[in-house]
Formats: C-alpha cells, sequence, structure tokens
C-alpha cells in the first residue's frame, strides 16, 4: 500500500500536555552522553540563569514520538510502520526546554512525496508551553519504502 | 562562554569520540521511549535484513552535538540541529562501535551573533551524518 498523498497539509489535535520532569531531562541526558552540569544540576541551571535543569537538544524527541504515533495510526495513512526509515530530523527552537515545562505538541504533515517507488513523509510537530507559546519545531522526514524496494 | 569575534570559519572547534554499547543502546531505549527491537535484538535484526544491531539514528544526533554542547559549555544556546541519517552505526555486542565527530565552524552571522557548526560523525571512517548543521546563539 502507497502512502496516502491527500495527508499533505493534514493538521493534527494538540497532544496532551507533557510535563518535563528533572529526573526525565537527567535520564535522558545520561542516554545522550550529556555531561554538562547544566543539564543535570538545578543549581548550575539556575546560576546559568535557567528554570531549571536544561533538555538536550535531541529532547524534544520524546514529545514528538506522540504524534508520529498519531500519524501512524491514521486508518487511511497507508503508512506501513515496519517500511519506515528516519531520513532527516530537525529541532528548531524559541527557547530551551527545562524541567517544569508542560508541553503539547501538534502535528501538520507538511509534504508527501514519492520519489523511485519509496514514499517521503514530511511532518511537523510543533510544541508550545502551558502559555501557548512557541518552544520548539520538530520536523521527521520519514522515508517509507515501496513494496519493490 | 567561547567570544564570537574569536571564531573563524574553517575551523576546527572541536572533536570527540563516543562509545557505544549494547548498554547505551537499551539505556537510549528507555529514555527515548523507542523500543523498536532491532536496536537490542540480533535475530530480529538479521530477519530484517541487517548486518546487526544498529544504533538509534536519534542516538547518533543526540550524541553528536554534545561535541558542540562541550565546547560552548550551555546546552541551552543550541537554536537550531539537523541531520540526515546516511549510514546506520552497527553496534557490535562485544566490541560496541566508535563514533568521531569533528566540529567545524561554517558560517558566522554577526547580526544575530549565531555561528553555524557543522559536524562530521565518522563510524569505521565511513560518515553516518549528512548535513549535520547547528546553530549555536552567542549572545
Amino acid at each position: 500500500m502507497a502512502v496516502n498523498p491527500e495527508l499533505q497539509g493534514r493538521e493534527f489535535a494538540p497532544t496532551a500536555p507533557y510535563l518535563v520532569g528533572r529526573e526525565k531531562v537527567r535520564e535522558f541526558s545520561r542516554a545522550v552522553f550529556a555531561t554538562n552540569p547544566i543539564n543535570l544540576d538545578p543549581d548550575a541551571a539556575r546560576a546559568a540563569g535557567y528554570a531549571d535543569v536544561v533538555a538536550p537538544p535531541t529532547f524534544p524527541v520524546v514529545v514528538q514520538e506522540h504524534t508520529l504515533a498519531q500519524l501512524l495510526a491514521e486508518p487511511d495513512a497507508g503508512i506501513d510502520f515496519s517500511r519506515v526509515v528516519h531520513g532527516d530530523q530537525r529541532f528548531t527552537y524559541s527557547r530551551p526546554i527545562v524541567a517544569g515545562d508542560e508541553l503539547t505538541a501538534t502535528l501538520t504533515v507538511s509534504s508527501v512525496k514519492t520519489l523511485g517507488g519509496n514514499s517521503m513523509v514530511t511532518a511537523d510537530s510543533v510544541i508550545t508551553d502551558a502559555s501557548g507559546a512557541h518552544v520548539v519545531t520538530a520536523i521527521s522526514t520519514l522515508v517509507v519504502r515501496g513494496d519493490d524496494a | 562562554m567561547i567570544a564570537f569575534t574569536s571564531l573563524t570559519v574553517g575551523d576546527v572547534v572541536a572533536e570527540q569520540t563516543f562509545h557505544l554499547t549494547r548498554d547505551s543502546l537499551v539505556r537510549y531505549a528507555g529514555a527515548s521511549g523507542d523500543f523498536n527491537s532491532i536496536h537490542y535484538r540480533d535475530d530480529i535484526a538479521a530477519s530484517v535484513g541487517l548486518p546487526g544491531v544498529l544504533a538509534h539514528g536519534m542516538l547518533t544526533m543526540g550524541v553528536a552535538v554534545q561535541t558542540v554542547v562541550n565546547w560552548i559549555g550551555d546546552p541551552g544556546r543550541v537554536q537550531d540541529y539537523q541531520v540526515r541519517f546516511t549510514r546506520p552505526v552497527v553496534v557490535d555486542p562485544t566490541n560496541g562501535a566508535d563514533v568521531t565527530v569533528v566540529a567545524k565552524v561554517a558560517a558566522l552571522e554577526e547580526d544575530g551573533q549565531v555561528a553555524r557548526i557543522d559536524l562530521t560523525a565518522t563510524y569505521e571512517e565511513q560518515t553516518v551524518l549528512g548535513k549535520a548543521q547547528v546553530r549555536v546563539l552567542f549572545a
């Protein structure tokens, strides 16, 4: 089954709020070999001008995961997860994520392209805080291999 | 903090090697919530035609940027970070995998005091990330 080209432009419902926990930031930091005290120690983070420990640059993937689950579960999407390869990833920040943030992600499929039997699906997850202000946009391009590939 | 004015396009500002093991993959699976079994089970990886258990692309991405964070000393100054996943990192169960990251100044935006730092990440002499660009705020 091919990826449905009508997915392009589709916007999904915002995800349930995700509360960024201090221990989660520490856990994620250790997993990506982040050793900076600003990632791990609230006092060091405050001394550097942040409200609490700062999440590593790729942390939004944890929140983005929920939006990609929405996309894969979309009945008419035609995306077979076993054929999906992660092609590109980008994070564009308005401000860093810190422990205590309550984040909501809204997914839009910005593009669906077919290239030599494969489909490329670009999914933009716009992540905002409890006040509605933009924090970061996480952009994933998924390559969905065609039946013959 | 490093002074923006001290930067020159073309300079290599940091280089670091990260040793990934199967333990690293399990830890990242738990922390990120990505439990795709090709990242910890040899039998599943083999059944889908992979040369072995692979590191999560997002783990490689997340680790590579630490080279820049360690250089600038503040993870909150990364404004933008993008990569293309061009080649998988196969993590040997005994020996793991070494990923070496070189960070080079690619462009300087005087107005916003933003530097674009490009990363080259290599594993077994081959690059594993393409278009790996980090925008860092110095203001």
